[in-house]
């Protein structure tokens, strides 16, 4: 609701049509300026980040926020070779990719069974089920599920977007069925009278019409994926298959000797979530949002 | 639910389609396997002295009792709480304020919401690498330049002083989320509602008081539970800016259970840890709930 709502609010007076007599009140040139000495505190850490990964080693020191005197991008190359990245962002996108494709495809059609079917004691009680699952935060879990994995021989990337997948259930199921029940029943009894089966209506009818939601599920499983550090630290137990943010914490101490290499090597792993961010940033802000107003 | 209020009194459901119960079954199967057992097992394992393999022995209930007079797990408790409770309140002050500032007539909107969006999508154990380095070099070193005594030192040398570190870095990462939903909230109010306060000669702060907080006091309560929620779990911020350390005396709940359970050799111990978490999450979860809805109701 809020959100359909929000864009035409938002995109400014240049697209607001000339119609409008009301007196329009002066942009607030304080406020404006007030809140881009804030947005600093974002941008300055950043800022921070890429003079120093730009660095030799001689030049640290002092409060560190000079420009390098020349652009060291050997130091990318060195954090390149020394956490091999090639391999780290591989297995960060197949763990991240796979994880959202799944997701996307399963949860919503457990969503849809159970939205569908609310009014039998079944599929209502397995909504609560998987719903009261938001109260049990990871940590409480970590130790049994660590050992099971293990013992499933799980503890590798696809047990890891197994995870994900089974995990996200929770949140997922409780957005996507409150979606669900706003689609008119209409629709899908059209297409049975038409002789189509439960699975040719929900692959053809429903699944076409969740894509907001979809893109939702997608966005916020997606930063999820890429940026968790605990679930593949305590699932993953061969270092070859490590994804980016646990790889930057087993070098934590050979970089200790190498600050320049450590902050390229930290600009890389953020740096594919930034891209896709800047490019996508209108989407991901209100996938974001209709994920956490249901 | 709503839209099936003049339900026609059917005397008996229809056959389901088996369909929608293939739909499910796998799911079901799967949750119950690595989620629902590893609670059950939680649980079992908090009543035993296991090491986390090998044999182990039932124990009764001397986890429990030992936890509550163990220094180092009411210290994590005391640590994790001071951060949660503190980094819950300035987050959300923070992003409200510049929820509104972004709300108002300013230029550029859209890129600095952007801006202040950024810290949602970077991975929050990197970012507190960076802060890790700006606390324990940068920020001492201007300190010494500024001549400011008490910063020449680290702050993340000793619990008095990192635990303010990182609520700066758990603020910092996660403001991003709370400012977008405060602004997803206040663009729910309409315009008009404060040209008539503005008529009626209503300053900011009583406008602000009487008219938006009331108005926008749901997505308060959002984010006040998400926050909390959320900080009580911290593990990322503390692995990355102190460890734990010095010593144990930056230990979060969570990193007590990851340390202690995988390389203590007190699984058992920290099973039983595990359970009372547990239980603290969501009771806090529900009186906070309880709370501020009630505060909302009469608000409004």
């Amino acid at each position: 609701m809020t959100t359909a709502a929000a864009p035409p609010r938002t995109s400014g007076p240049a697209r607001r049509p000339a119609t409008a007599p009301k007196h329009r009140p002066k942009v607030n040139w304080w406020l404006t300026a007030l809140l881009m000495v804030l947005s600093l505190t974002i941008l300055v850490p950043l800022y921070f980040a890429v003079v120093t990964a730009l660095k030799t080693t001689a030049e640290l020191g002092g409060t560190g926020f000079g420009l390098p005197s020349s652009l060291q991008w050997s130091n990318f190359k060195d954090a390149w070779e020394l956490t091999n990245f090639p391999r780290a962002a591989l297995n960060s996108a197949l763990i991240t990719v796979g994880a959202v494709v799944v997701t996307l495809l399963t949860n919503s059609m457990v969503a849809y069974a159970i939205a569908r079917n609310m009014d039998r004691k079944f599929f209502k009680g397995l909504y609560f089920y998987f719903v009261s699952a938001l109260f049990v935060p990871f940590p409480i879990i970590m130790l049994p599920v660590a050992k099971q994995t293990a013992l499933l021989h799980l503890d590798n990337r696809a047990g890891l977007i197994l995870l994900y997948v089974v995990y996200g259930l929770a949140f997922n199921i409780f957005i996507y069925t409150a979606y669900i029940n706003s689609i008119p029943r209409s629709l899908e009894e059209a297409a049975q009278i038409d002789g189509a089966s439960t699975w040719t209506v929900f692959w053809k009818v429903i699944f076409p019409l969740l894509g907001p939601m979809n893109a939702t599920v997608g966005i916020l499983t997606c930063l999820w994926a890429w940026n968790d550090f605990l679930l593949p630290l305590v699932i993953l137990s061969d270092p070859n298959s490590a994804t980016l943010p646990l790889v930057q914490y087993v070098f934590q101490s050979q970089f200790s000797q190498n600050y320049p290499a450590a902050f390229a090597s930290y600009l890389m792993a953020m740096a594919p979530m930034f891209i896709v961010y800047i490019f996508a940033q209108r989407w991901v802000i209100s996938g974001v949002v209709r994920g956490a107003v249901k | 639910m709503s839209t099936d209020s003049p339900r026609v009194p059917r005397l008996r459901k229809p056959k389901l389609s088996p369909t929608y119960y293939w739909m499910v079954l796998p799911a079901l199967a799967l949750f119950l396997v690595f989620h629902t057992v590893p609670v059950v097992q939680g649980i079992y394992y908090s009543f035993t002295d296991s090491p986390g393999y090998g044999p182990s022995n039932f124990v009764g209930l001397r986890n429990y009792a030992a936890l509550f007079s163990d220094p180092r797990v009411i210290h994590a408790y005391w640590f994790t709480f001071l951060i949660a409770i503190v980094a819950t309140v300035v987050t959300n002050v923070i992003a409200l304020a510049i929820a509104i500032g972004l709300n108002s007539r300013i230029k550029f909107k859209n890129g600095l919401r952007g801006i202040y969006f950024i810290p949602n999508v970077l991975a929050v154990l990197v970012v507190g690498y960076i802060f890790n380095y700006l606390f324990s070099n940068s920020l001492p070193a201007l300190a010494a330049k500024l001549d400011i005594g008490w910063l020449e030192n680290s702050l993340l040398g000793q619990a008095k002083t990192a635990w303010i570190a990182i609520v700066i870095l758990a603020v910092w990462q996660s403001a991003a989320f709370n400012i977008i939903l405060y602004l997803a909230g206040l663009q729910t109010v309409e315009p008009e509602v404060y040209e008539a306060s503005a008529l009626d000669g209503a300053s900011a702060w009583r406008t602000f008081r009487s008219i938006t907080f009331p108005l926008i006091a749901g997505f308060f309560t959002i984010n006040m539970v998400l926050s909390l929620k959320g900080y009580l779990q911290i593990f990322d911020h503390i692995v990355a800016l102190t460890g734990g350390g010095p010593g144990t005396d930056t230990e979060s709940i969570a990193l007590l259970i990851y340390k202690g359970g995988f390389q203590g050799g007190e699984y058992g111990y920290q099973s039983a840890n595990s359970v009372i978490f547990f239980i603290v999450i969501v009771t806090m979860s529900m009186v906070q709930l309880n709370v501020l809805r009630r505060r909302e109701v009469s608000e409004s």
